[in-house]
């Protein structure tokens, strides 16, 4: 976006448990230690409780906002292709008789659901491999899409009506782990595996770093771009059928403030905004710390606008920080030199 | 000359769009090409407008700017906060509070730009957070109706009684919107700093060397959003005729895609004044004729938002190259 000179004390190399996990942690750390000094109620299993439920819905949406940025793009149409893919399974369990709907039928709706999602993925992958437009817009045009498209379908209303075993999904546990939380973290696990392990990965990173030389290298970029927005889709499906075990309902439109606290959770895990560095650990760190925050004013009595301006601080601050951080390595490295 | 054509293809594009969709609608509906929805449209685009051209000298500049439409919002409430404490004032009061809070709020975003060589967009979001969050918290989501009179007063610059009995009539936003919009071009097109700020745009580092001072850069564009983004509250309150905290939210977005639409770039160095107002307009017109023509209020956005995809896919796409067999290496994503 600006110049990359405005960044080069930033870029450093990654290395094995390297510098991006400092950042996430050392703001885990400080903000367990003032709201465990500010209030008594702070370390209850009661908090951890919300975390673990609350988490999940951002953290998806985080997911599938990581890759797009891993390679220098960003997918604003997150949330409503999320709303999409719920509408998806909303309109096939009502097709099949509502709350008497059976598993197979829901079984349906999701695959449906997964193959909205990855539909709007591969459009705007398409779009932005073969044209050059920038992803900003692509997925800008795709969002208002979707949105109006949303709106239509439901006349801005809710829909709901939902069979009984749906609800586990978004409320219930195994072994004392929320199932929401569980999906999260297998889904966590698989970015973190492709992304380390593969080399669709690799190939991700390539493209975020340059993806001219990307391209000489021998690698297919259109094909890997047109495949990270189409993975950024399905993990949006992922998130809407989550979102609707968890509200018993689909609206276009919920979880819409969410969009930029994903771009935010990004940066705060460490993500190069310009794309070619950052890993999956930090950004899920990153998002425990958020939750953790907003959890923690919610205790002391403060409201979530409040907790949404906070985590604009923690941002702010934590690239200050960075920068500070990348002056002190350049003054080390100067006076070596001499 | 052929240079100046090529420069200029975008806006000439998009001109010819409009005069399409404009013969079109005319043709479609009996009430699209009359003064009173010349005026209607004109009434309800300035805001849009004044917003835009603000975000486009960003845009040159090669930053982007999330905030300016929560920072509107928050120049509307401290305004109107400020304006009860000194007893009403006026216009060029409300617009030297409004202007001076937009410029601050702006000057913040290029202070941490600069000084911490933050981008643009992560400052951006992190500010458009903090400005919303806080203002959502003091105040509790509560509007404020109870504004001065000069603030919400409709003012009227030009009335005419049309044959069917119906008045068109050009409001007080449409004057500003055209001196902000003259007053950027003025800034971009006649004036050394507009001049730095494309060449900035285009290479930071080239202007840098070039003597540029990059930290007045920053805080020229920033400053020049927030100051259209306070004039811009200013105006948007006075034409709803009441301040609500959440109004613009999400405003944003629509007039970065409208701006883009109008030729800008993001990533700096180029955009010009007549195309992000073709852009606004663009939308607008197709929203109004969508409505003339009795559309569902709910199939607006998801047509808005084809049309946005459709033409940012062929303004960017070199159909001639998809189509030619693809020489090697060159063909760039």
């Amino acid at each position: 976006m600006t110049s990359p000179f405005l960044v080069l004390p930033l870029r450093r190399p990654q290395q094995g448990l390297s510098a991006d996990l400092a950042g996430p942690l050392a703001a885990f750390v400080l903000v367990m230690l003032v709201f465990s000094l500010a209030t008594p109620r702070f370390l209850s299993s009661a908090t951890f409780g919300s975390v673990a439920f609350q988490l999940p819905e951002l953290g998806l949406l985080t997911l599938a906002m990581l890759l797009p940025i891993l390679t220098g793009g960003l997918n604003l149409a997150i949330t409503f292709t999320a709303n999409i893919a719920g509408l998806t399974v909303a309109w096939v369990l009502h097709r099949n008789g509502g709350v008497d709907a059976g598993p197979a039928a829901f079984a349906l709706g999701v695959v449906l659901a997964l193959a909205a999602g990855a539909a709007s993925g591969l459009v705007m992958g398409l779009v932005i491999a073969f044209s050059r437009a920038h992803p900003i817009l692509v997925t800008l045009a795709m969002m208002i899409f979707l949105r109006g498209l949303g709106e239509f379908l439901t006349r801005g209303g809710d829909i709901s009506g939902f069979p009984a075993f749906i609800r586990p999904l978004g409320h219930g546990s195994v072994l004392g782990v929320p199932v929401p939380l569980v999906v999260f973290l297998a889904c966590a696990g698989l970015w973190h595996l492709l992304l380390s392990r593969t080399r669709l990965g690799f190939n991700i990173y390539m493209i975020g770093s340059n993806i001219a030389a990307a391209r000489y290298s021998g690698v297919d970029t259109r094909k890997v771009i047109v495949l990270v927005y189409t993975l950024s889709g399905l993990m949006c499906s992922v998130a809407g059928i989550i979102m609707l075990a968890r509200f018993n309902s689909v609206r276009v439109g919920h979880g819409e403030a969410y969009l930029l606290i994903t771009v935010l959770a990004c940066f705060l895990g460490g993500v190069d905004p310009f794309g070619g560095f950052g890993r999956a650990i930090p950004v899920v760190v990153a998002l425990v710390v958020l939750q953790l925050l907003s959890s923690g004013l919610n205790l002391l009595g403060a409201s979530q606008h409040l907790a949404t301006a906070v985590w604009g601080m923690l941002l702010v601050a934590v690239m200050i920080l960075r920068w500070l951080a990348g002056q002190a390595v350049a003054r080390i490295e100067r006076r070596r030199r001499r | 000359m052929l240079r100046k054509l090529q420069t200029q293809a975008t806006e000439m594009v998009l001109l010819a769009v409009i005069a399409a969709i404009c013969l079109v609608l005319s043709l479609a509906s009996d009430r699209f090409f009359t003064l009173v929805n010349l005026f209607d449209l004109l009434n309800a685009s300035a805001v849009n407008i004044i917003f835009a051209v603000g975000l486009l000298v960003v845009l040159i500049a090669g930053g982007i700017d999330i905030s300016f439409a929560v920072a509107a919002s928050v120049v509307q409430y401290l305004t109107a906060l400020a304006l009860a404490r000194i007893g009403g004032g006026g216009w060029a009061s409300g617009l030297l509070i409004a202007g001076s809070i937009g410029i601050l709020l702006g000057a913040f975003n290029a202070f941490l730009i600069h000084r911490f060589r933050i981008i643009s967009i992560v400052v951006t979001i992190a500010t458009f957070n903090i400005y919303f969050g806080l203002l959502m918290f003091f105040t509790r989501g509560v509007s404020i109706y109870d504004l001065p009179d000069w603030w919400t007063e409709k003012v009227i610059l030009f009335e005419r009684q049309m044959a069917d009995g119906s008045w068109a009539e050009l409001r007080l936003p449409v004057l500003v919107m055209a001196l902000c919009v003259a007053a950027t071009w003025a800034l971009i097109r006649h004036t050394t700093t507009g001049r730095q700020l494309y060449a900035f745009g285009d290479n930071p580092e080239g202007a840098r060397r070039f003597g540029i001072s990059v930290a007045a850069m920053q805080f020229i564009a920033f400053g020049w959003l927030g100051l259209m983004a306070g004039i811009g509250g200013l105006v948007q309150a006075h034409y709803a005729q009441e301040v609500v905290p959440n109004a613009l939210y999400g405003r944003e977005l629509d007039v970065l895609a409208a701006v883009v639409l109008g030729g800008a770039r993001l990533g700096g160095g180029r955009g010009s004044v007549l195309g992000c107002v073709l852009g606004v307009l663009l939308v607008a017109i197709v929203q109004n004729g969508l409505n003339l023509l009795g559309a569902s209020p709910y199939a607006f956005r998801m047509i808005i938002g084809v049309i946005i995809l459709v033409a940012i896919t062929l303004s960017n796409a070199q159909v001639g190259k998809l189509l030619a067999p693809r020489r090697e290496g060159r063909a760039a994503p």
